[in-house]
């Protein structure tokens, strides 16, 4: 019973990472290669979210949604490219989050106005939703473990794509040696635009999977994106591995404690307090986590490929 | 900051002078503030909605007085709705506060403008503090007080035989009240009490660890955007199947319904007003709302409809002559207009005596939407009017 139930928060805790992984391999991308630190990351995930509703609606079919989910995001995130983290590129970080903070404000703005403030209806395709008896006696969303399955998928993909290809490489050379890069006759300013625009097609595949999930509004990115900053800063800044590990391990650490510590304060505490501490202690459960990693490995628990 | 002011009343009033004797009177000035931007902004919609409808619908002219409102955004944030409501006292020099959603915001401004000597009425927070010892002659509730709703659904949950409730709420005051207030009327044990953090997205880990408790029903109270993560993920997780969910109206009102769909149907939920109340007042408010927004009015609509037609009903009575305090007090207490959730009077705190009903979510030609199944309460008032000395 008890290890049931400790089998399907695990489950929880993947489900919860690999999502976070979405959103932390396009920031860490960006961050670790360009340098550049981006706040607006989280309206991608908006924008995904909402054209997956959208087109889903429209069309009848989640894929076809989802698909124009991942061409929208990733053409937003290479127009804000060029129209505007270009001119950042060489600026202080500071310059950098309050421009991209403008640009968060810029697209709550234009999602309410395009769409109104009321919540879009997004709900899982057919297929997916319900429940499979994954283990003895309890039953999982099946959309959830396609979302485990995706997540993985994806990050195979990019692994891939990192060690095995020709624009991988040059993203690899572009970040340690980005002059060298240009002498050899590679446009840089392109490579850069495609390394945003891939990012930001992560994070929009990240919010129209979350869709169906969760309230579809204004706004919902940025819950997201400080979490996903933890995760960076655990991992590492610029190793898509770290952002995995590290995205697992803080979706994990965060399921844990929130479902276990209040019951655990149960048996030593009275409920009363036990309920209020609780609660207190595992919303800074993953905070704890960082904190003790960053003790230890003050660069975050893998190193990009530029420092190795 | 966004100012977004809206003099209705003038140009309605312009074209339409209809009291001569009143064309010469001060007009009245009403300052509205509330969450029209950000998280949340769909309850402050409504209000200013329901509100600015009952204003239209009168020509402009509240209890036969040219009347002008300020509307202006808070964007859910105390700074602003503090200064806001300064600038209204201090520069506008208005004579009726109301339109504030969250009770946070409530208990920041509401002792100011009062102090002031203005009339605040409030057409969504109802804390206890402002219903008990903190409570003003110049504060009026046209709403509810915070633990109505889960009041009722506490005694519903033990009406229908509830043995083992699970529930949970935000980590907030507010949260902390509700739970407080289900459990006020339930008689049954409580065997799981979760407080989650506020604006929280995913709730996997609570779901698991409330399927392996087995309750016989679920209390939850998750307003906007929580409620409609919760709704889905307890519906995709395949529990309302087999454990009924119970929750006040703040987690099933019609914005909601609308991007949760059919995971809510067979829900109760709790409320003061449902648009589909039988009589004569809500069904020229339904049909003037849907008419002018093209949508069913929440109970935030009717709120502020109601926040609008009280204070008609107060200025008619002493005849547009504000300058008589105690006078203009007396004729709003005495609350002599026809609610559109029907019986409707002031406790001695200033705070409504009201019915409260239950409500089922289901499937209709408009789409998903509640409907009135029964009555909880008569003339249900609030636990905190013995503490209000006034």
């Amino acid at each position: 019973m008890t290890t049931l139930l400790f089998l399907e928060q695990t489950l929880n805790g993947l489900q919860q990472g690999v999502m976070l992984f979405l959103m932390a391999a396009g920031l860490t991308l960006v961050f670790g290669i360009m340098h550049l630190l981006n706040l607006a990351h989280g309206s991608l995930y908006m924008v995904g979210a909402y054209v997956c509703a959208t087109v889903t609606q429209a069309s009848g079919s989640f894929l076809i949604g989802l698909a124009c989910a991942l061409g929208a995001s990733a053409a937003t995130g290479m127009v804000i490219e060029v129209l505007a983290m270009r001119r950042l590129y060489n600026r202080e970080h500071l310059d950098q989050v309050l421009a991209t903070f403008g640009i968060i404000l810029f697209f709550n703005e234009l999602v309410k106005i395009l769409w109104g403030p009321q919540a879009l209806f997004l709900n899982p395709p057919d297929f997916l939703n319900g429940t499979i008896e994954v283990l003895p006696d309890t039953p999982y969303p099946t959309y959830r473990l396609f979302i485990i399955a995706t997540g993985l998928v994806v990050a195979l993909g990019l692994r891939h794509l990192i060690l095995n290809t020709r624009v991988g490489m040059l993203i690899r050379a572009g970040a340690t040696h980005r002059e060298m890069v240009g002498a050899l006759g590679v446009n840089i300013d392109w490579l850069y635009t495609i390394v945003f625009g891939l990012g930001a097609m992560l994070a929009g595949l990240a919010g129209a999977l979350a869709g169906p999930m969760l309230a579809i509004q204004v706004g919902m990115g940025e819950n997201i994106l400080i979490l996903t900053f933890v995760v960076i800063i655990v991992g590492g800044v610029g190793s898509i591995r770290g952002a995995l590990v590290g995205a697992l391990l803080v979706g994990l650490v965060d399921t844990y404690v929130r479902a276990f510590l209040p019951m655990g304060l149960r048996e030593v505490l009275e409920p009363a307090s036990a309920d209020s501490i609780g609660a207190a202690i595992s919303g800074m459960g993953i905070y704890i986590l960082m904190a003790v990693v960053l003790l230890f490995k003050p660069n975050g628990l893998f190193q990009a490929y530029g420092d190795n | 900051m966004k100012f977004i002011p809206s003099v209705l009343g003038i140009c309605a009033a312009a074209g339409l002078s209809l009291g001569v004797a009143n064309a010469a009177q001060e007009p009245v000035k009403i300052g509205m503030i509330t969450t029209l931007s950000g998280g949340g902004a769909s309850l402050g919609i409504d209000i200013r909605d329901g509100f600015d409808l009952a204003v239209k619908m009168k020509n402009g002219m509240l209890g036969g007085v040219k009347t002008e409102v300020i509307t202006i955004d808070d964007a859910r944030k105390v700074g602003n709705a503090k200064q806001i409501a300064t600038r209204m006292i201090k520069q506008d020099n208005v004579d009726i506060v109301t339109g504030i959603v969250w009770s946070n915001l409530a208990m920041a401004v509401v002792p100011s403008v009062t102090k002031a000597g203005k009339i605040y009425i409030s057409t969504n927070a109802g804390p206890s503090a402002l219903a008990g010892k903190a409570c003003s002659p110049n504060y009026f509730n046209v709403a509810w007080q915070n633990d109505n709703l889960h009041e009722a659904m506490g005694k519903y949950a033990t009406d229908k035989g509830v043995k083992k409730a699970y529930i949970l709420a935000p980590n907030y005051p507010a949260g902390k009240d509700a739970l407080v207030g289900f459990k006020r009327f339930f008689k049954g044990e409580v065997i799981g009490e979760v407080y989650t953090k506020l604006g929280q997205v995913d709730y996997a880990a609570e779901i698991a660890n409330l399927r392996a408790a087995k309750p016989d029903a679920v209390y939850f109270f998750l307003p906007g955007g929580m409620g409609i993560n919760f709704v889905k993920q307890y519906n995709q997780a395949g529990l309302s199947k087999t454990t009924p969910l119970y929750g006040p109206a703040f987690s099933f009102d019609e914005g909601i319904l609308k991007a949760v769909g059919e995971a809510a149907l067979g829900v109760y939920n709790s409320s003061q007003y449902s648009w589909d109340l039988d009589n004569a007042a809500n069904k020229a408010f339904v049909e003037a709302f849907r008419a002018e927004y093209k949508r069913n009015p929440s109970l935030y609509a009717s709120q502020g409809y109601d926040a609008a037609m009280l204070i008609d009903s107060a200025i008619a009575e002493v005849k547009g002559d504000l300058s008589n305090q105690d006078a203009f007090r007396a004729a709003i207490k005495a609350a002599k207009f026809d609610s559109v959730r029907g019986a409707f009077k002031f406790g001695s705190n200033n705070h409504p005596i009201q019915d409260i009903y239950v409500r089922e979510v289901v499937k209709s030609d408009t789409g998903v939407t509640n409907k009135t199944i029964g009555k909880v309460f008569t003339d249900h008032a609030d636990a905190f009017a013995s503490q209000c000395k006034m």
